[in-house]
């Protein structure tokens, strides 16, 4: 499914869109279908999964812990794909890896593989717009959404530039630093909100935790949140983990849906 | 932008594969970088620290002894003489000024053996900037010396215990504390690595070395040498004494770390030379060669000398390889443990176990004649901190 018809569906039913994170292969790729089904029973709208990078520079101690398991289970990009493959999804699977993954395996090869296995979307936390050029037109031949990331930092000119180019969501990073749980809602996550003009969908991440940080954002103009290290943390400890994501799933859910209303 | 996007590479490799958050800063250094680069108070303040505080020039020494037994007129470039007993300060000292000159209140950087992060306590300490240094938890161990250098400075240094616990992984932890304190930070990268400006503004700062060289050798020798031999893990000191002969006819030999062998693993090299057997890949914010395994997986370097041990490699210095301009080559472990014996017992330098690399390419490439008649090489720090390390090898 495409990420824009997602967006359109949720938006015609006012909800704001949940997009959950985790990594693939964390600790075990047969793990991560069992996890995929509990988010989604949850009600998540959109899966982001983590391809597992050596040197995630972009990520938290949480999210490091997590790729960290997922090598260490022995996930690669093959395996990656096999296991996307057989998730047979009714919503949009969206990518989230480093640049070398994608450029060793080719840019091409890897948009080709991304559209055979059933990924609408690729996130790429080291790739600014200023290196996407050829990335970005192996997505366009594979009707792949390239999602660009904007952060508070981003100048007006840069903004105007990802704006044009992003298709899918624009991926607001809601504050400075790597991802991670924080127990608040930076200020300067609305004025990053209200900046961002365009009528690709808006969605925010970047230490989201509880329905309530979810509501105020939605409140706050997005058209989703994206959380990851919560339901990471979940993994990390290992116990009843299914369960337990669904029902941080749902408290999300619950809390970006309430707001528009 | 496409015009800036050309300047920002060596060929097709270098730009700029970073997080968002850091595009702006990035374009903010590059931008102070051109405007005080060639502005005459900027170098008048940058000359003054190198002359009175570092002790520049280093000498070019004439290794009498050492020539005769390798059968080759050798010159050694005395960085090891710098203070702090590195070139390391040359860069530390320039971006250290530069980041006075933007009113950045914080430094943070990586160090690998402490010697990058020795430069950057003395120059936070000259300039008064506020220095903190990620180091791998497993180096804060192996170089506790320098760790104590460091704090004695006033600088706060931060263990780090993600990953392999090495220079690539406090590398990895400095640009996660770039991305949250971007604003007030100047992140002071060692080497002529990272995203652009870094690789091009840290060979600047370490051109002092091959500029002085050749002044140095016309007096001695009335004329440039036949090569230029340094050790190469980022590639700094090789970059800085080779990129003022660049337009010249002198051949340049970049030597990395062998380790104990060119073998690698899924996981591991055995070596660290980059430039040897790497593959194009994205590391660190550049595009160069990198080790890694068939799926992109960054894999762990070795050598006995920490300031090699690294998987990239300068993205200027691929591109030299690429085109024919530098030769990469190597020694391993053992050959550069022979090599520092000599320097010691013969010339009475105690070299660091880095240069020793390049020392020890002298010492079997002399006899093939591909060095020529006179060879400089570049001792680019000395052995005091290894003094442990060779200790433990003897046994």
């Amino acid at each position: 499914m495409r990420i824009s018809e997602k967006f359109r569906q949720l938006k015609g039913r006012k909800e704001g869109a949940l997009i959950a994170y985790i990594c693939a292969g964390d600790p075990t790729p047969a793990a991560t279908k069992e996890y995929v089904t509990a988010l989604v029973r949850g009600g998540v709208d959109i899966i982001e999964l983590g391809l597992p990078f050596s040197d995630p520079v972009a990520d938290g101690p949480t999210i490091q812990a997590g790729i960290q398991r997922a090598l260490e289970g022995g996930m690669t990009p093959d395996i990656f794909f096999r296991t996307i493959n057989s998730l047979k999804l009714h919503i949009p699977i969206v990518v989230m890896t480093y640049y070398n993954l994608i450029f060793k395996r080719g840019l091409e090869k890897f948009a080709k593989d991304c559209a055979a296995s059933g990924i609408s979307g690729i996130i790429v936390p080291d790739l600014p717009p200023e290196e996407s050029d050829e990335l970005l037109q192996a997505c366009k031949e594979n009707d792949i959404d390239l999602i660009y990331l904007v952060a508070p930092t981003t100048t007006k000119e840069r903004m105007d530039r990802i704006l044009a180019e992003g298709t899918g969501f624009i991926y607001l990073v809601a504050r400075l630093g790597v991802t991670g749980v924080r127990s608040d809602v930076a200020a300067s996550t609305g004025e990053l909100i209200k900046r961002v003009k365009t009528n690709t969908p808006k969605a925010v991440g970047f230490g989201i935790s509880n329905g309530q940080q979810a509501a105020r954002i939605i409140r706050a103009g997005a058209d989703g949140v994206i959380v990851g290290s919560a339901f990471v943390d979940i993994i990390a400890k290992g116990e009843d983990v299914a369960a337990r994501l669904e029902a941080l799933a749902r408290e999300l859910k619950e809390g970006a849906e309430v707001a528009i209303n | 932008m496409a015009n800036k996007l050309e300047s920002t590479k060596f060929g097709k490799y270098g730009g700029q594969f970073v997080p968002e958050v850091l595009m702006p800063a990035l374009e903010e250094l590059t931008e102070y970088y051109e405007k005080f680069k060639d502005d005459a108070i900027f170098n008048e303040e940058l000359d003054y620290y190198l002359r009175d505080f570092a002790g520049r020039p280093s000498p070019l020494y004439f290794a009498k002894r050492l020539s005769k037994e390798y059968g080759v007129k050798i010159y050694l470039k005395r960085e090891d003489l710098v203070h702090g007993g590195a070139h390391k300060l040359n860069n530390t000292l320039g971006q250290g000024l530069l980041a006075k000159y933007m009113g950045k209140k914080r430094i943070i950087a990586e160090t690998g053996a402490g010697q990058h992060g020795t430069a950057c306590a003395m120059a936070g300490a000259t300039f008064g900037i506020n220095t903190e240094v990620y180091m791998g938890a497993k180096d804060t161990v192996r170089q506790r010396m320098n760790v104590y250098r460091m704090e004695l400075m006033g600088t706060k240094v931060i263990p780090v215990k993600s990953g392999s616990q090495t220079l690539k992984d406090a590398i990895n932890e400095a640009m996660r504390d770039w991305v949250a304190n971007v604003e007030t930070t100047h992140y002071m990268i060692g080497s002529v690595v990272g995203p652009h400006p870094f690789p091009t503004m840290v060979r600047d700062f370490q051109s002092v070395i091959g500029k002085e060289v050749r002044t140095q050798i016309m007096e001695k020798e009335g004329r440039f040498p036949d090569s230029i031999v340094a050790c190469t893990g980022g590639g700094s000191n090789a970059m800085g004494i080779f990129y003022p002969f660049i337009e010249e006819d002198v051949d340049l030999f970049a030597v990395e770390a062998g380790g104990s062998g060119m073998k690698t693993t899924d996981k591991e090299a055995l070596h660290s030379a980059t430039l040897c057997t790497g593959e194009d890949g994205v590391l660190h914010g550049m595009r160069t060669k990198v080790l890694q395994n068939k799926y992109g997986q960054i894999l762990e370097s070795s050598s006995i000398a920490a300031g090699l041990d690294y998987a990239g490699v300068g993205p200027e210095l691929a591109y030299l390889a690429d085109i024919g301009r530098l030769k990469p080559c190597n020694s391993m472990d053992s050959e550069a443990l022979l090599a520092f014996h000599d320097l010691c017992r013969l010339e009475g330098i105690i070299p660091a176990l880095e240069s020793s690399h390049a020392v020890a390419y002298v010492r079997k490439a002399a006899a093939t004649g591909e060095l020529g008649d006179i060879v400089v090489i570049n001792i680019s720090g000395r052995g005091d901190k290894d003094l442990q390390t060779v200790m433990g090898m003897r046994k």
